[in-house]
């Protein structure tokens, strides 16, 4: 199976024959990649195979959205929605307008999410993969109406929602209206609740900021991926602004799981069909 | 009278407000009548504070938001509500000082109160966390919120803080997970919510108190998704371009207001709520009054509806529709 292979072939054109990622943007290099864990040369055949998890020692390397989509939708199953949502320059911001059209060059993504309806395993989701590589996945305007939208519609065609997060937080360059999306996208989860339908978020290595204090650990499941960090204030800025010492660990999926603010940690191997057990769980009283 | 904290632009005519009371005393101890003079400068004063306050940066506006001596939530309380039974506790792990909530009567009519709570003074400072919260302080927020649904009661937050606090034990607490919660319970709470920014709007830790039906700002305050010396560094790797970052984030009450991310700004007195807080705390009280009785005549559905739509509604962006 080919990657561009996922996309259901109803999908945009534009991401059927998405270009692959240019080695400057992209976290791997073809041939071999260092493992930044445990230090083994890793090549990428072998990585590829191994859901891009390191043999050695199971570090879990970043993956871009469409790695994502191809891991977890069935073959031909993924359908984008809401994939004609631009990002304006509200505030003119200095520098901004550059930085979009340099990240949208190298990543050949037009925001920091990909959103769509697939199948997993079967069961049909509401399904949005953030990618890092876009502006460290940071959540401006448009990230946030994808968000809500995956909601309404899920919660128009009574389907659970499945959404993979990596952040660095709000958009700063689109100010006040980036926090306001933490509120906005709070409230299409506060509506999908009360109609009793399934959130699942994953959250990813680093989902951080605004978007983990709102939608991504509202989820009535939360799984992390090993060894991710998911937390309000990250380590680096904890030791900037206050000078405390940073706990081993601290803020990763593991600590975050014995700390009870998570449901399980799933490898990614086995997250596709841990996601549709789940999904199914769920349905069990619609299939009587 | 002696200022223990002037900023840079109040020192200019606070030095000749000096000399003027000066020059009014010796005229009355000689007997000499100064009464033009002193007119004459006086109007000149007024002329020049005008000018001056008019034309502010948003830098200086961040200035008086954080001005040492502003109004803080327990002022405001103090001034406005006739009783105040302050409420302690998340009834998990501790009571956050850098959070007031409670029970209160505005104009007879019993209230739910929560705001951020700053320090003033070291030591008070000190206690209160400089009105940084931890998760427990927005566990206490929803408990109160939740109470004040169960009763029936409006709740109006007062916002005041740099943002939530940035250390190991909050973020050991759920740091994260405590605000998204409240920002979920809030947008569906059944009971009228009013915020009003007071001074400083932080980040993800001044929005858990401003999901609400109306959000109102003092004209000096400051509403903003990061710091502007937060922007600067991460940005510019420079913090002495905080001053022009702050002027590109759009967070002044008026740029708000412009982008209808907040609903009324509320005029403080010309040289700052600190100058003259009798004057803010009239004024603060009016309005609140008015958009109390606006949401007390609706019903509740269509105040939540409105809410929701309002959230739904934030963000600018392009939308291009293919056609198959
Ligand atoms: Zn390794």
């Amino acid at each position: 199976m080919s990657f561009k292979d996922i996309f259901n072939p109803k999908s945009r054109k534009k991401y059927i024959t998405l270009p692959p990622p240019s080695e400057a943007s992209s976290p791997h290099i073809p041939g071999f990649e260092t493992c930044p864990q445990c230090g083994s040369h890793n090549n990428e055949e072998q990585l590829q195979k191994s859901y891009r998890v390191c043999p050695g020692c199971g570090y879990h390397y970043p993956l871009t959205a469409e790695e994502r989509i191809w891991m977890i939708a069935d073959n031909n199953s993924f359908l984008e929605l809401d994939d004609g949502l631009m990002t304006a320059d509200p505030l003119a911001f200095p520098g901004y307008a550059e930085k979009l059209a340099k990240v949208r060059e190298e990543t050949g993504l037009e925001e920091a999410i990909i959103t769509g309806k697939a199948e997993i395993n079967g069961e049909k989701v509401i399904m949005g993969v953030m990618d890092r590589r876009f502006l460290m996945g940071s959540m401006g305007s448009v990230v946030g109406e994808k968000i809500v939208r995956i909601f309404e519609t899920a919660c128009a065609e009574k389907l659970a929602v499945v959404l993979f997060t990596a952040s660095g937080g709000a958009r700063m360059q689109e100010g006040m209206l980036s926090l306001m999306q933490m509120a906005k996208t709070t409230a299409a989860v506060a509506r999908f609740h009360q109609e009793g339908l399934l959130y699942i978020s994953v959250v990813t290595d680093p989902t951080t900021g605004g978007v983990t204090a709102s939608f991504a650990t509202l989820a009535d499941i939360i799984i992390a991926e090993p060894g991710a960090l998911v937390c309000f204030t990250g380590p680096r800025v904890i030791e900037q602004t206050i000078h405390q010492k940073i706990p081993e660990g601290f803020q990763r999926a593991e600590y975050l799981l014995e700390h009870g603010m998570i449901d399980q940690i799933v490898h990614r191997k086995e997250m596709k069909q841990y996601l549709s057990k789940m999904i199914a769980l769920h349905s069990w009283s619609d299939k009587q | 009278m002696t200022y223990k904290y002037s900023l840079d632009f109040e020192k200019d005519y606070q030095e000749i407000e000096k000399k003027l009371t000066e020059l009014k005393e010796i005229a009355q101890n000689k007997q000499i009548d100064f009464s033009h003079e002193i007119a004459a400068l006086e109007a000149k004063l007024k002329e020049y504070k005008e000018k001056k306050y008019n034309t502010l940066s948003a830098w200086q506006k961040v200035k008086i938001a954080r001005h040492p001596a502003r109004p803080t939530t327990m002022d405001y309380i103090a001034a406005i509500f006739d009783e105040f039974f302050e409420l302690h506790g998340d009834r998990c792990f501790r009571d956050d000082p850098a959070i007031v909530g409670g029970l209160a009567l505005f104009n007879g009519v019993p209230v739910t109160v929560i705001g951020h709570q700053k320090g003033r003074g070291t030591s008070q400072n000190i206690k209160r966390n400089f009105g940084m919260p931890h998760p427990e302080g927005y566990r206490k927020a929803v408990r109160l919120a939740q109470q004040a649904e169960k009763f029936k009661r409006p709740v109006i937050c007062f916002i005041d803080t740099q943002g939530a606090y940035p250390g190991v034990e909050a973020e050991e607490r759920g740091q994260g997970w405590a605000i998204a919660q409240i920002l979920m319970q809030m947008s569906v709470l059944q009971s009228p919510i009013i915020s009003l920014v007071i001074g400083e709007g932080g980040s993800g830790g001044a929005l858990a108190l401003g999901v609400a039906d109306r959000v109102l700002m003092l004209s000096y305050a400051v509403y903003s998704v990061i710091s502007p010396e937060g922007c600067a560094s991460i940005l510019c790797k420079d913090v002495s371009k905080s001053s022009e970052m702050c002027e590109h984030l759009k967070m002044t009450a008026q740029d708000l207001y412009a982008m209808e991310i907040v609903d009324e700004v509320i005029p403080e007195p010309l040289e700052g709520a600190h100058i003259n807080p009798n004057q803010t705390y009239k004024i603060v009280k009016e309005k609140l009054q008015l958009h109390l009785d606006e949401l007390l005549n609706q019903k509740m559905d269509d105040i939540i509806e409105q809410r929701y739509k309002k959230l739904r509604n934030i963000g600018i962006f392009r939308e291009e529709v293919f056609i198959e």
